[in-house]
């Protein structure tokens, strides 16, 4: 019987579909994971208030969103440094997140369940998202303006949304102004110094070459000037308006509207306030920049960093691995030594990407881009221009990490090609170099393309030997803004597998981060996953367009 | 239908620049072709029926061929000749050096490493395998279709232009006329006039044959050498190509290498017989399959063979 359903060999059906089916709960789960946590972050979760009694000593007020809860046995919680009865074998505890780290000093705390009071959801809690010191929790009092009330009770809501958005628009502009305009301006300023130095290293600082320099720096200056006086007008204009509220702890604070970020009462929110509320975090996530060392804000430059890095990697590892791959393939003469290279190649898709890194930061950036600068910026020295970790480097970098790759897969595609087709166009009167350049090649380019998406995937997910060569935790400007040459490749730039690293484990405050870390994560893995699908798509037209027999 | 009114004298009697199609004179390449004294003068019996193989206008002469690969001796002290405008066949059982003859005639073989050659080949009395030859100059006058369908895979405009447009013609006038002219040589043209650009690979596999013949003769060959054809056709297929190179002998020479003993007499004019790489009875194809001289040959016209 058992015998004959083995020989029926429906076992090997329930095998092999059982190894697709794990790999399927494998991948839905980590996504499914990532996905979860992250996204359930920019959720405007309800504040509860509680009195917290610790037995024996005076009950404290606590008002907060709970952002996990668990049940653990009772000796990790004393371990901990919480009292707990000895009969007690196991306790429920909470993570609260109290916000308002510049009156308490700790935002996020664990608190035993059996403590606790009865949780309420008062109405006029108020949550703060604020440029710094995190979030803040309270009860709204009044808004202020020039110092004087203008708004108490449920007015004091209308007034706060109002002037909250009034707020974010003065310091969106303010930031438009810093970092376009007078960025601008100090990148022309240092532009002209060193059109200085340069005149000065040639001896052609002739006073008349001086004073005109001179004067473009002047007119520069005064142009600062100028938007400086708008910026700080701006500046007062925001801090016209602020808001007093009252803390769990009893506590009137005033906080000043030009500090926050987005105001929220999140108990007595409408479902469409919080699906609105969400898509702007969610927004702010993508499309801004960082705020409080990572843990807050945005990541755009990151995601603007892999994504160019990834294209100026593909820019580069593309034409050479498959001039490498054809070379190997059609023209050099096969034997002892081509299969060596081959092995050379295999070899160097095994090599740790750590090594690759220490390669690039000394052959590249310190000899590569020490001899560039030493050649075509002099004027910028002693401060290096190429010859620091930057985007061209890392691009360079993962280029040659990602080489064996391409290589492999187009030789791959160059050998599935049928001799019939090489024969023919050789018959036609074709010589070996037509062959290849009208036919061998544009029939491999699916296979190229694969190459390609395979290290476009390997490249995008690459962060150890970044960190040696170009990614930073935190950089000023994006590889790419509005100044001439517009893509600057020697600039360093934020990478999202760093800034997972970063966020998850660098950070000042893990808890807050940790909601950042798997909402990073899930923007790398959808990343990829676009940067693939493109990939993919083109690959698919190709071997439609060239669809043959071997195929 | 086809465009034959040229007289077949006409075309050998032109050096090789009048010989390119059209696009020729267009050609933005310009390779030296061989040597003017060696063309011949128009054939006398060209037009005749085939008769006396001394009477022929020889195109092929091949003397005391040898060829090697590595070790294996492939063909051994073949001589012959092969005449303008008939149809030679070349029969004979799997491996017994044919296909590699043909291969010789158009330098096919020099892509193998190890193949080695000795001996002469002249195309219209030069020698193809001198250093002096282009050797994509001479497989454009002497063009060859495959054992399976080879088309590329682009559209059926594309295959019959690809010849053309490695020649440099750019002209879409000339590419449209030649292709045109060659699909209705191909007896393909009404077939496939409406889908031109569609995927060669569409198209059923007598079809393609057809394409790869109109894409032989697009560039104008003097010499077609056919590698067992027919052999992954069916026998309307068959019929169809076989119909076609009746009608092409009378504009080129052919050389076709097949198993199909009544398909060699049927359109073979001349045909030879080959066993282990040696060249063993060549003569017309009345004479080998009606009154075989050799022992050899009836054995294996009649399938007593081995």
């Amino acid at each position: 019987m058992l015998k004959n359903w083995y020989k029926s060999g429906a076992p090997y059906i329930w095998l092999n579909a059982g190894a697709i089916a794990i790999c399927m709960i494998m991948v839905t789960g980590l996504i499914g994971l990532i996905a979860v946590r992250g996204l359930s972050h920019f959720w405007p979760a309800a504040v509860i208030e509680t009195t917290y009694t610790v037995p024996g000593e005076e009950p404290i007020r606590l008002l907060g969103t709970v952002r996990r809860s668990e049940t653990v046995p009772a000796s990790v919680v004393r371990e901990a440094g919480f009292e707990v009865p000895e009969d007690q074998l196991i306790v429920t505890r909470h993570l609260l997140q109290l916000g308002n780290r510049d009156i308490t000093s700790r935002d996020f705390a664990w608190y035993i369940g059996e403590n606790m009071g009865e949780w309420t959801y008062p109405e006029n809690a108020l949550v703060l998202e604020r440029m710094t010191w995190g979030n803040f929790y309270g009860f709204l009092q009044a808004i202020l303006e020039d110092g004087e009330a203008v708004a108490e009770g449920e007015e004091a809501w209308r007034e706060l949304y109002e002037r909250v958005e009034r707020a974010v628009d003065l310091r969106q502009q303010v930031m438009q102004i810093e970092r376009y305009d007078i960025g601008g301006i100090a990148y022309q300023q240092e532009q002209v110094r060193l059109a200085q130095r340069r005149l000065a290293l040639r001896g052609e600082d002739t006073p008349e070459a001086i004073a005109e320099l001179e004067e473009q720096h002047a007119a520069l200056q005064a142009q600062f000037e100028e938007i400086d006086l708008h910026r700080n007008e701006l500046r007062r204009q925001m801090d016209r308006d602020a808001v007093r509220a009252e803390t769990a702890g009893g506590r009137v604070v005033t906080i000043n509207m030009s500090d926050i970020v987005r105001a929220a009462r999140p108990n007595v929110m409408s479902l469409g306030d919080k699906i609105g509320h969400y898509i702007d975090s969610f927004q702010e996530f993508v499309f801004d920049y960082p705020r409080e060392a990572n843990t807050e804000g945005g990541i755009f430059p990151a995601i603007f960093g892999t994504v160019l890095m990834v294209i100026v990697m593909s820019i580069i590892v593309t034409p050479v691995g498959v001039l490498a791959a054809i070379y190997l393939r059609e023209y050099a003469r096969q034997g002892p030594f081509t299969r060596l290279i081959r092995i050379c190649v295999n070899n160097l898709a095994g090599v740790p990407s750590i090594v690759f890194g220490v390669f690039g930061l000394g052959f590249f950036v310190y000899f590569l881009g020490g001899a560039i600068d030493d050649q075509f910026f002099q004027a910028a020295q002693p401060t290096p221009t190429f010859g620091r970790p930057g985007l061209f480097w890392a691009s360079l970098t993962l280029a040659l990490l990602t080489l064996p790759v391409v290589i492999v897969a187009t030789e791959e595609g160059l050998s599935r090609i049928p001799k019939s087709v090489r024969e023919g166009s050789l018959a036609l009167g074709a010589t070996k170099s037509e062959t290849i350049w009208r036919t061998i090649v544009p029939m491999a380019a699916p296979a190229m393309m694969t190459g390609l998406i395979l290290a476009v995937a390997r490249a995008a997910g690459e962060v150890a030997p970044l960190m040696l060569v170009g990614v930073v935790k935190l950089a000023p400007n994006l590889p790419m803004d509005g100044n001439f040459p517009y893509l600057h490749l020697d600039r360093s730039f934020m990478h999202l597998g760093f800034h997972i690293y970063d966020v998850g484990f660098q950070s000042p405050n893990v808890e807050a981060a940790r909601p950042l870390v798997y909402a990073t994560a899930l923007t790398l893995v959808l990343i990829i996953i676009v940067l693939n699908l493109t990939a993919i798509a083109i690959r698919n037209r190709l071997r439609e367009k060239f669809k043959s027999d071997s195929d | 239908m086809t465009n034959m009114t040229k007289p077949a004298t006409d075309r050998t009697s032109a050096t090789m620049e009048n010989n390119a199609p059209e696009a020729g004179r267009t050609s933005e390449r310009h390779v030296p072709s061989l040597a003017p004294e060696f063309r011949r003068d128009a054939p006398k019996g060209a037009t005749t029926a085939a008769g006396d193989l001394n009477q022929e206008t020889p195109c092929f002469q091949i003397n005391a061929l040898n060829l090697r690969y590595g070790s294996n001796h492939a063909l051994s002290d073949v001589s012959m000749m092969i005449p303008h405008q008939r149809i030679t066949a070349f029969i004979g059982p799997s491996g017994c050096g044919k296909s590699s003859l043909l291969r010789c005639l158009n330098r096919m073989n020099d892509l193998i490493d190890i193949a080695q050659i000795s001996g002469e080949i002249l195309l219209d009395g030069q020698d193809i395998y001198s250093k002096k030859v282009d050797v994509p100059e001479l497989r454009r006058r002497v063009g060859m279709v495959f054992q399976k369908p080879n088309p590329f895979p682009k559209s059926i405009y594309e295959n019959v232009a690809y010849g053309l447009r490695i020649q440099g013609v750019r002209r879409k006038s000339v590419i449209d006329e030649a292709v045109e002219r060659s699909l209705r040589k191909a007896a393909l043209w009404d077939e496939v006039k409406d889908r031109l650009k569609a995927p060669a690979m569409e198209l059923s596999g007598g079809q393609q044959q057809r394409l790869v013949i109109a894409r032989a003769i697009a560039i104008e060959p003097e010499v077609i050498l056919l590698d067992e054809p027919c052999s992954a056709l069916d026998p309307i297929a068959t019929a169809k190509v076989e119909e076609l190179m009746m009608e092409l002998k009378e504009n080129y020479t052919l050389v076709i290498v097949t198993h199909n003993m009544q398909q060699a007499a049927r359109v073979g004019d001349y045909c030879a017989f080959m066993y282990m790489g040696e060249l063993i009875e060549y003569d017309t194809a009345e004479v080998m399959f009606q009154t075989p001289g050799k022992k050899q040959t009836e054995d294996y016209i009649t399938g007593r063979f081995g």
